[in-house]
């Protein structure tokens, strides 16, 4: 028993932020943006959670930073690929790299330095279920958040007028525009919340995961994050199965080094990265099951014309 | 207040060649500012930066040495990136292209003549080659997104490296190191001059540079990347395989990148070790997208690049400013190049809303 909670509860901690990062990658997305500098926005959110709670001692003023530095360079990304109409491939890698090489300077006097751990919220009553109480009831803010964000985010993007808009523009921006709709200040919204979700995930990452700060540390979850919406083909509740799922992949390497199998750590530690591939392939093989759901206007500027 | 693109009837040809300077220029003062921020002196350091080390033969040397690998790998990634194939894996078939490549020297130590370096370069572009051609296949056979495929590779590439040279590939005789036995003689990358740190790769990058230029405008496979990149629609009228495309350009640019890696290896280093390079594959992008997507652009741009390594090793010894910053200077140099490539082909107003009805008016 002691072992399948601890079990349920590693595999949650791994989980949460690519969830995080996948649901507002997702919003992106559904309006025709692609941002493929989630991995960008996800160090810089970590570092910022990092430096801000260690030196005011309050991890939540961290969360606050953590979501002002994913923010700070999702506007830097919209107003490339919104206002000067930059190729969103080539930007979002740069994102990226601009973020991975930012956060290394801004770490360095951080680095092997111990954080302050985000407390937990126990919920009375809840938490004692067994096997899962621990992993679902007594769990941080940031927890409970991104549960929240996956129901707001389906209600929104199905239920609601303006998510009806958002995924319009993101469907076929001509018609949106011809219809009234501001294009781009709609992208930029959906961008810059993209922007926030990355930063409260490499918040969780720094505060919670790990809390320490290492160089890289995010190891490419910005883009198995970017996977996991290709993944759960742009709905959101599949986000949930599919974040779950790469979190145990994630944890079974650590416990099959732990239980002593004859595999070398290495290949343990590709795990990940492999299963993302077979995914994907898995997810693109059927092409039009693939398609339905893709944005079509996903990855194209908009300019409108005068 | 907002930003108003105006398409030019035709690309700039001044913006063409003016928008990277005009980057380079924004990235210096937004350094100038970063340094000042630091509590350095903004000129001294960028001195130190970007001057210092082309006043010393030495370090002249030494940027060949970084530059060569950025721009074989980059040249490479021009073709991939005007076809529209996004591999951004390059660090991944780096580390390929010097795994294979090595694979004579060490397995084989005792085979020694002047056949070995050859079959060690031809290895390594197989090495890339073969591992670029995954997620080429994996996009042609399953419609997978190469961006994500090609850079989870480099990952697992990565891994695959550290693997070796902590179990099987590790030096007998090398007090537990995690590194391979050092490369014999024959194995090793033949210096430019005597007792040089400037190696043959240098030649390599050039001819790469020049070969892939030629290819571009003289040849119709150039066309056919110009077409198939600009308007995939035209080309398939025209009967261009996009598909015969996407391996073309990834298992060149993966040869091209396998290439540099065991130049790498066999040169500068000399033996097999965890980490092999600095980012190259990362950096190399950047170098690609500053030489507007032009292979002999991209042998300037990764000089600059280069610099960028050498800047940051100096400050680090002469300021005390982290060599880290390196790494930020090249992604801020990126954003700039992206920004100031729209100068090519839009014009920009600033539009104030008030203003704006004036001009109506009028």
């Amino acid at each position: 028993m002691e072992f399948a909670d601890a079990l349920l509860v590693s595999i949650v901690t791994a989980s949460t932020p690519l969830l995080l990062a996948a649901i507002g990658e997702l919003v992106v997305e559904r309006s025709g943006v692609l941002n493929l500098g989630v991995e960008g926005m996800m160090i810089m959110g970590a570092v910022c959670a990092f430096a801000t709670s260690l030196t005011t001692g309050n991890p939540y003023l961290g969360i606050l930073a953590g979501i002002a530095g994913g923010a700070v360079m999702a506007l830097l990304f919209a107003f490339l690929t919104l206002g000067l109409v930059a190729n969103q491939y080539a930007t979002g890698l740069a994102l990226s790299l601009l973020g991975l090489g930012f956060s290394g300077m801004i770490g360095e006097h951080y680095v092997g330095t111990p954080g302050v751990k985000l407390p937990t919220l126990d919920i009375p009553v809840l938490s004692d279920i067994p096997v899962i109480g621990d992993a679902i009831f007594n769990q941080d803010i940031l927890f409970y958040m991104t549960i929240a964000l996956v129901f707001g985010v389906s209600w929104f993007l199905f239920k609601s007028r303006t998510g009806l808009i958002l995924r319009s523009v993101g469907e076929n921006h001509n018609s949106a525009h011809a219809l009234g709709y501001n294009v781009n200040r709609v992208r930029l919204y959906a961008v810059l919340f993209g922007g926030v979700c990355s930063g409260l995930s490499g918040s969780y990452l720094s505060l919670v995961y790990t809390n320490l700060w290492i160089e890289n540390m995010t190891a490419g979850r910005g883009w198995i994050a970017l996977a996991l919406v290709v993944f759960a083909s742009w709905l959101p509740w599949r986000t949930i199965a599919g974040a779950y799922l790469f979190g145990a992949v994630l944890i079974l390497q650590f416990h099959a080094q732990g239980a002593g199998w004859e595999v070398p750590s290495q290949l343990l530690s590709a795990l990940p990265y492999l299963a993302t591939i077979v995914a994907l392939v898995f997810i693109s093989r059927n092409r039009t099951v693939a398609r339905v759901n893709t944005p079509s206007c996903l990855g194209q500027s908009f300019v409108p014309d005068r | 207040m907002r930003l108003e693109m105006q398409k030019r009837g035709a690309p700039s040809q001044v913006m063409s060649l003016m928008s990277p300077v005009l980057a380079i220029i924004l990235t210096l003062i937004t350094g100038a500012i970063m340094f000042g921020l630091l509590g350095f002196n903004p000129g001294k350091a960028l001195y130190v930066y970007f001057v210092e080390p082309l006043l010393d033969p030495w370090s002249l040397q030494e940027l060949v040495v970084k530059a060569s690998p950025l721009i074989l790998i980059a040249v490479g990634l021009t073709i991939c990136y005007r076809s529209n194939n996004w591999n951004i894996g390059a660090e991944g078939q780096f580390t390929m292209g010097a795994i294979f490549g090595s694979v004579l020297p060490i397995m084989f130590p005792d085979f020694q003549n002047y056949a070995v370096f050859p079959i060690m370069l031809a290895m390594g572009a197989i090495g890339g080659g073969l591992f670029a051609y995954i997620p080429a296949l994996l996009k042609n056979r399953f419609a997978t997104n190469e961006i994500l495929t090609s850079l989870m590779l480099t990952y697992v590439a990565l891994l695959f490296l550290d693997f070796l040279v902590r179990g099987p590939w590790k030096d007998p005789d090398g007090y537990n190191f995690p590194e391979s036995r050092l490369f014999n003689d024959y194995a090793l990358t033949p210096s430019l001059f005597e007792g040089g740190r400037m190696h043959i790769g240098a030649v390599f990058a050039v001819v790469a540079a020049i070969l892939v230029f030629v290819l571009f405008i003289r040849t119709l496979k150039g066309f056919e990347i110009k077409v198939i990149g600009e308007t995939p629609r035209a080309g398939n009228f025209a009967g261009f395989s996009k598909e015969k495309m996407t391996v073309f350009a990834f298992v060149v640019s993966g040869a091209l990148t396998g290439l540099a890696g065991i130049l790498e290896v066999a040169g500068p280093i000399g033996q097999l070790r965890p980490t092999i390079s600095p980012g190259y594959g990362f950096t190399a992008i950047i170098v690609a997208f500053l030489g507007r997507l032009n292979p002999i652009g991209a042998i300037f741009a990764g000089l600059l690049l280069a610099l960028s390594y050498l800047g940051g090793e100096a400050a680090q010894v002469d300021l005390g400013i982290s060599e880290k910053t390196a790494k930020a200077f090249q992604g801020i140099l990126l954003f700039y190049v992206l920004a100031c490539d729209t100068l090519i082909h839009y014009r920009i107003r600033i539009v104030w809303r008030n203003k704006l009805r004036a001009k109506e008016v009028a």
